[in-house]
């Protein structure tokens, strides 16, 4: 991290120098275009967090921009009303059901890696391409086969399908994951007479603290962020917060600092996931799409 | 290779239920689907009579279905070049390593943690699409720095108000681009670089002809991800533009509506044909890796 800079001078000077007053300039010219897209990205985040301020003395279009007048909490308060309920209900239905999936995923991925059957990569193949249709493709048949399950619309009806249309991800995670676990290792514990759940117990589920992590937060943050599945499996009363923000954010009135404020508080968790969890995060975003 | 059923059938009973409830909620319920759009079930209760393709008919021959088909082409090729392109210049600037370069992946990727409910709230306000002293959003922000002629009608545009939809999910998923982008850059050995440099190549010979050709397949899988999130877009139009909105409608937006209205029939013809469409583009993929996955 210190000093590693003077070794290397002496090779070729003129070439270095070159290169270095051409890099200073384009290293500026980086910055100021980081710099630039940095202020591009925020523009939202600012808008939500000024306007979330605001009380009916800004209305007026002159002061969109503006900072509040007066600051007042009063959309804050009103969006609490709103949303805190969903908010807990949201949290009943995203812990179970990322946990469950974060479960099976490590089953799964551990078989078709390495406790595989013939057919294996067919069969996990054909388990990768549910990850990719438009769930649009079964909404029609999925709300009736859930009424003949007979299982309750809101938190555990999510919970269910959540669980379910996310083993393919937490499968193909967890099973990338495995792949680095050397061969040798099943073999040796086959050869010491050890079956399939004491090889899974002893040897993979103490390493896999990494993927763990990686999946939970990926479900996590897919289900908080859920709609589509939401909207027709729960409703204002019974469903997740997006169901409540929506509503929110349509009444009659368009009360902007209610709904921006709203919006912010919908986003704290999963912002809270990848700020602390970030690293991890964007792990498991590669696991999800490069794979190998 | 060949091992005594023995020792691998636990592994198949493990996997099992896994099987079983992938086999139920996607591949039966495609086929439910498929069965309901080929029958007369306008209504919610079914069972309705065999009808052929002629929910298809209907919905191809009406012009507002193929308005929302085209909306969705229109979308997902914006959608694509915006991620791809924006992505891929941030994950440049950033891949030589500079001092902050941690805290400008964050803040690029944050809006990707957001849900499109929660996003569509302030893009709904940026977007409006009231001009002059009505104006409010990116309007009005364009007005002050005297960008006036930057100012649009934005989604509420019939032509081109669904491109509208693109400029926010774009914002939302450009840092995920970023991320593919920078994993590709960072995965390109060094000595690849420093052999070229031997060689008396210049920085951007270096990068046209060596580095950039090593993201290929980076560039493959953000367009199979991004792509098939782009067909499926949804969350997005309804919080900015509602479900009801002409301009921005897409097939899902349909499905939703008929759905609503009870018309069974036509609107699992609508998800087949949406599952039609991702499928042109996943299927040749997944073959694909299935077939490297094989060769090693």
């Amino acid at each position: 991290m210190t000093t590693e800079t003077l070794p290397d001078v002496p090779k070729t000077h003129t070439p270095v120098r070159r290169h270095k007053s051409g890099s200073i300039i384009s290293l500026i010219l980086r910055y100021a275009l980081l710099v630039f897209f940095l202020f591009v990205v925020l523009i939202p985040a600012y808008v939500l967090f000024i306007t979330s301020f605001k009380g009916p003395g800004d209305a007026t279009p002159s002061r969109a921009w503006l900072f509040p007048q007066e600051w007042t909490t009063d959309g804050w308060k009103s969006a609490w009303d709103t949303l805190s309920p969903a908010l807990w209900r949201t949290f009943a239905m995203v812990i179970p059901a990322s946990i469950i999936s974060a479960v099976i995923g490590s089953l799964n991925g551990f078989v078709l890696s390495r406790w595989r059957f013939p057919g294996a990569d067919i069969v996990f193949t054909l388990i990768l391409f549910g990850m990719f249709i438009p769930y649009q493709a079964v909404l029609v048949p999925l709300v009736s086969l859930m009424g003949d399950l007979q299982i309750d619309k809101g938190v555990p009806s999510l919970i269910v399908l959540h669980v379910v249309y996310g083993i393919p991800i937490t499968t193909l995670i967890f099973r990338n994951y495995y792949s680095s676990v050397p061969q040798d290792l099943v073999e040796a514990a086959r050869v010491d007479g050890a079956g399939m759940l004491r090889t899974y117990g002893w040897i993979f589920l103490p390493l896999s603290a990494p993927a763990f992590v990686v999946v939970l937060i990926w479900q996590f943050t897919s289900a908080w962020n859920d709609y589509l599945f939401a909207l027709f499996f729960s409703s204002s009363r019974n469903g997740p917060v997006t169901i409540s923000l929506k509503f929110l954010a349509s009444g009659q009135l368009q009360d902007y600092s209610a709904s921006m404020a709203g919006a912010l508080i919908a986003s704290v968790p999963t912002l809270i996931v990848y700020v602390v969890l970030g690293r991890w995060f964007v792990g498991g975003l590669m696991a999800g799409s490069v794979k190998g | 290779m060949r091992r005594s059923w023995r020792t691998w059938a636990p592994g198949l009973i493990l996997l099992l239920p896994s099987m079983v409830l992938i086999g139920i909620f996607v591949y039966g319920l495609i086929v439910a689907n498929v069965q309901t759009s080929l029958t007369d079930q306008h209504t919610r209760v079914g069972p309705g009579n065999w009808a052929g393709l002629e929910n298809y008919r209907t919905l191809f021959g009406d012009e507002d279905f193929r308005y929302g088909l085209r909306n969705l082409l229109y979308y997902t090729l914006a959608f694509l070049a915006g991620t791809l392109l924006i992505g891929f210049v941030w994950a440049w600037l950033l891949e030589r390593g500079l001092w902050g370069e941690g805290f400008f992946r964050a803040v690029y990727l944050f809006p990707m943690a957001v849900s499109f409910i929660a996003s569509g709230v302030v893009w709904r306000w940026l977007l409006n699409s009231a001009e002059g002293d009505r104006a409010t959003g990116l309007n009005r922000g364009f007005d002050s720095l005297h960008l006036g002629f930057l100012s649009n009608e934005w989604w509420s545009n019939e032509r081109w108000g669904i491109l509208a939809i693109a400029v926010p999910a774009v914002w939302q998923l450009a840092g995920y681009v970023m991320a593919l982008f920078l994993a590709g850059f960072r995965g390109i050995p060094e000595e690849l670089r420093e052999a070229a440099r031997m060689d008396g190549a210049s920085e951007w010979k270096l990068y046209r002809h060596v580095i950039f050709p090593q993201l290929s397949p980076v560039a493959l899988s953000a367009i199979i991800i991004v792509g098939h999130m782009s067909l499926k877009v949804f969350d997005l139009i309804v919080a900015i533009a509602g479900d009801t909105n002409y301009t921005t409608k897409v097939p899902a937006i349909d499905l939703w509506t008929e759905y609503s209205r009870g018309d069974y029939a036509i609107s699992s013809a609508i998800g087949t044909v949406l599952l039609v469409i991702v499928a042109v583009l996943i299927v040749p993929y997944l073959v694909y890796t299935f077939r490297q996955e094989r060769r090693r």
